[in-house]
């Protein structure tokens, strides 16, 4: 990494090398090959000072560094579960993590396999019969769902039926995505934490394309009456998009069953630590819609030597091919992500994820129930099984607690003047006990 | 099965094999839980292998891959050069895993690395604003055609709707137009391959809300007449909006802003060495100039005149492109890159890949046509087909170029080496290409021989979708 001068530590070129290839191409100079008018020529700088390795990474430290070491108990749509250290290790292996999108089946047999094998987690887990090869995250997934049910419902309409509980953020993508499609998008009403299914009856109607609903909710609450929606959903002929996560569907009831026709959601919560909202969306959906699918398709096919291989498919859906008439204009995706995710999937195999998703039923129950026990606070809100994460009303002002929690060293949500929201799994529920001592503390 | 590999498949029958994840019968598990039988499924079957296990299929897996530290990848357009391992160490430190909704107060290292990366994006595009949401350059283009869009609404001229793309531009330009809802118009290029300003003014009119354009061009060529087409579009009371798939082509000799572009996107997966990670994650940043900063997606993030970083709403965002805010380890990664190679090593970056892509044009046996080229180079392999070139290239050991694309080249090899190979390794490329010239038909058409998987049947994939377990025989 030394001895080239000031240039580039990872252009390789030798000064006799430069010379040689400058003599090849018959310049003297490099610049001389750079076809750009003076009138727009940039002639200063940027003003960034080159650095060491050493000095870069300590760059980037120092300010990551005043970050301060908070527990958190955070939740709402990025969730952390421990993650084995094999998957770094493996997904850091340099021909998985070097590699691009893969053009030539034949050198890139290893990825295609291992995209294929999460496809298939993913349609085992859903129980519809088709799963991408990922989106970019839960929100852009969503909007996706909203797109292709507003292509493949016979009769027209343009409205799209979200629960009120979803984040304004996941919306306004929603909204930004489907806007072009003339789409509108609507919240409808829940209750004690649920579906309101004679709210949603009230709101449905023959112009609806999608109606949206999770499970479970963005605040924790596991959702009692996904087959209600469904059969109401589907005498309305629109699409039933279920948002989940391959963590809760491994013991809530499987989409295919209440009749999801498709499924959404942030595959992320395997196989990455949090990452401040960094994600992998998921899109499984029921296999006629298979030609309206956005994304990448990984299948399998057969060699010229008829062995068994892997290959994208169905390019034709694609914006390479299809350009304007695509059925997305996605193109690089989180093809890696997803990649640790069928790692920590199957290290966890079928028993390790159901465990671990039972887990995540018991641990907010007990915490919720050490919450309730202090004075001026009551836990959960909603008298409904939880999945991670539940809201807490307090007496005291929310926005307050949270903030004197911070000073403590942990991160809650506040999410309404009286109301927090807890969530707990394996990567903080050591801490759960000091939190309910720290709560106690700051209301009284 | 001549390959037959035992950590990534299984025997099941005397000529049958299966991925070794495939292998489901015995783990089924039976859901006995803490909720309600009906609140729950019934099984799950789902593979599980012991670790040393599963350590050798992944590696089995990731030794029939090919990336660029196995090798030349002059895969046009993407930009596949070496990525340094240190920005891994600095993306898996524990301070990068925040939670998104943490309070601005106790975040205040993420604010301000994504401030700095905000800033130095802006120096390096010449732009006066910069959002990180956007997670891949598709996106960067999307939320592009949001602001555009909000720009025009504000400005009464809602009635905007056409988009104008060159012929030769990326397939994502025309999907992430029609995203917003905008009708695409094609602009067909002139003889030198650039932007034909005829059929741009003829094109250009009071519909117009923007042009989308790739400088250099896909074709490797700078689109001399920028600031003659800017003017054309801003005269018209369009935008003009710079995909930045090629910026590695210009580090530190022009920038967007000064050439007139309003908007622009980053692909930090390709200019700034992030992994690409078999297809992503990326990151697309999206530049703008002052009058589009109030349309910005939210959060945004800004200096504080105490020194802090705050988040905030500008004040006519068009919201929301991604839940959260984007990929941020990829951004981390770009924002350690950048800083290590500062001024000389992105402006040496550029010059040795423009250096690079010139010389092995010089050495390749097929038709160069157009020119001077920049980063990259698009060759036609004339009578052979570009796609059973890229085969047989395989066979040499090399990953081939992106073929058949760009379409204005018959039977396209677009070819970008990037800055990292050495002069032997483009001689060894430009032997691989000079050699697949000289083979027969029937060979390049049988080709690959020499890699894991001999060709693979793309038509029978697509007739008979076989797209998880359950649909393999
Ligand atoms: C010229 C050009 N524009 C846009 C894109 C889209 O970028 P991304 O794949 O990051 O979405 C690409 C990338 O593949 C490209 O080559």
């Amino acid at each position: 990494m030394s001895g080239r001068g000031s240039g580039s530590p990872y252009a390789p070129h030798t000064d006799a090398e430069t010379e040689a290839m400058l003599d090849a191409v018959g310049v003297d100079d490099v610049e001389a090959l750079f076809d750009i008018p003076d009138s727009v020529h940039f002639d200063d700088k940027f003003g960034i000072d080159a650095k060491s390795e050493q000095e870069a990474v300590v760059e980037t430290k120092k300010r990551l560094r005043r970050n301060d070491d908070l527990t958190e108990f955070l939740g709402r749509g990025h969730y952390e579960h421990y993650v084995p250290s094999l998957v770094d290790h493996l997904a850091q292996r340099s021909e998985f993590l070097t590699s691009y999108t893969q053009y030539q089946p034949e050198v890139t047999q290893g990825f295609l396999q291992a995209l294929f094998e999460y496809q298939s987690m993913l349609v085992e887990i859903t129980g519809l019969g088709v799963a991408n090869c990922s989106m970019y995250d839960e929100a852009t997934a969503l909007a996706e769902a909203a797109l292709l049910a507003k292509r493949v419902r016979a009769a027209d309409g343009d409205r799209v039926l979200v629960p009120d509980y979803v984040r304004d953020g996941h919306v306004s993508v929603l909204e930004n995505y489907t806007n072009g499609a003339e789409v509108v998008v609507e919240r409808y009403g829940t209750d004690a934490g649920n579906v309101d299914v004679d709210a949603l009856a009230d709101a449905i109607d023959d112009d609806v394309v999608m109606v949206y609903a999770e499970n479970p909710t963005t605040t924790g609450a596991v959702e009692e009456h996904l087959n209600e929606i469904g059969d109401l959903v589907d005498d309305h002929d629109a699409l039933f998009c279920l948002g989940s996560d391959p963590v809760a569907l491994s013991l809530l009831q499987r989409p295919v069953d209440v009749g999801a026709d498709v499924v959404v959601g942030d595959a992320s919560v395997l196989g990455l630590p949090t990452s401040y909202g960094m994600g992998l969306g998921v899109f499984a959906c029921r296999e006629d819609f298979l030609r309206q699918v956005p994304g990448r398709l990984v299948g399998a096919s057969e060699d010229a030597d008829d062995n068994r291989a892997y290959t994208l498919t169905l390019q034709t859906r694609e914006q390479h091919i299809r350009k304007e008439r695509a059925t997305s204009n996605i193109c690089t995706n989180q093809a890696w992500v997803a990649l640790r995710a069928a790692i920590h999937a199957a290290s966890l195999g079928s028993e390790g994820l159901v465990n671990l998703a039972e887990r995540m039923v018991e641990l907010p129950r007990d915490l919720a129930a050490d919450l309730d026990d202090i004075t001026g606070v009551r836990a959960p809100v909603h008298d409904r099984h939880h999945f991670r994460e539940f809201l807490a009303h307090t007496d005291q002002p929310a926005p307050a607690i949270a903030s004197d929690l911070e000073a403590e060293g942990f991160a809650v949500h506040a999410v309404g003047d009286h109301r927090l929201q807890v969530c707990v799994t394996d990567a903080n529920e050591h801490a759960a006990d000091r939190l309910v001592a720290a709560v106690e503390e700051v209301t009284h | 099965m001549e390959h037959y590999d035992q950590a990534a498949y299984r025997q099941v029958d005397d000529d049958q094999y299966e991925p070794l994840l495939a292998e489901k019968d015995e783990t089924t598990t039976e859901v006995e839980s803490p909720l309600p039988d009906e609140l729950t499924r019934d099984e799950l079957e789902l593979p599980s292998l012991a670790e040393p296990e599963l350590a050798r299929h992944y590696v089995r897996l990731s030794q029939q891959n090919y990336g660029v530290d196995s090798g030349p990848y002059p895969l046009g357009s993407c930009t596949m050069k070496y990525n340094p391992r240190f920005t891994e160490d600095v993306a898996a430190l524990n301070a990068a895993s925040v939670h998104p909704d943490r309070s601005a107060e106790s975040v205040q290292g993420t604010l301000e690395l994504q401030h700095d990366l905000q800033d130095y994006l802006g120096r390096i595009g010449g732009m006066d604003a910069v959002t990180l949401q956007p997670p891949a350059g598709a996106a960067g283009e999307f939320a592009g055609i949001l602001l555009a869009d909000a720009y025009h609404e504000a400005n009464d001229e809602g009635h905007r709707d056409e988009v104008l793309i060159p012929d030769s531009a990326h397939g994502t330009n025309f999907a992430s137009a029609a995203l917003g809802g905008y009708d695409v118009v094609e602009l067909p290029s002139g003889d030198d391959g650039r932007v034909d300003l005829d059929a741009l003014d003829a094109a250009l009119g009071e519909n117009t809300a923007a042009l989308m354009l790739t400088n250099p061009n896909t074709l490797g060529l700078f689109e001399r007449d920028i600031e003659r087409i800017a003017d054309m579009v801003h005269d018209a009371g369009g935008l003009l909006y710079y995909d930045g798939a090629n910026l590695n082509a210009l580090l530190g000799r022009a920038r967007p802003g000064d050439m007139g572009f309003d908007i622009m996107h980053f692909n930090v997966h390709k200019t700034f060495a992030t992994p690409h990670g078999g297809g992503g994650p990326g990151a697309g940043p999206v530049g703008v100039t002052e009058a589009l900063a109030e349309f910005l997606p939210e959060p945004h993030v800004r200096q504080t005149e105490t020194e802090k970083y705050e988040r905030y709403t500008p004040e006519h965002s068009v919201g929301k492109v991604h839940g959260f805010s984007g990929n941020w380890l990829v951004l981390v990664k770009a924002f350690a890159y950048i800083d290590r190679l500062g001024d000389d090593g992105l402006s040496d970056a550029s010059a040795k890949a423009v250096l690079n892509a010139n010389y092995l044009a010089e050495q390749v046996d097929y038709n160069v046509p157009l020119g001077p080229f920049h980063h990259e180079f698009v060759a036609s392999a004339g009578d052979q087909d570009a796609a059973d070139v890229a085969k047989r290239m395989l066979d040499y050991g090399v990953h081939p170029p992106t073929t058949k694309w760009p379409e204005l080249v018959d039977e396209a090899l677009m070819t970008e080496p990037t800055e990292v190979e050495t002069k032997d390794n483009l001689d060894d490329l430009a032997d691989a290409f000079n050699a697949v010239a000289a083979d027969d038909t029937e060979t390049i058409e049988n080709a690959p021989n020499r890699t894991t998987a001999r060709r693979i049947d793309q038509t029978s994939a697509a007739r008979n979708p076989r797209l998880s377990w359950y649909d393999l025989d």
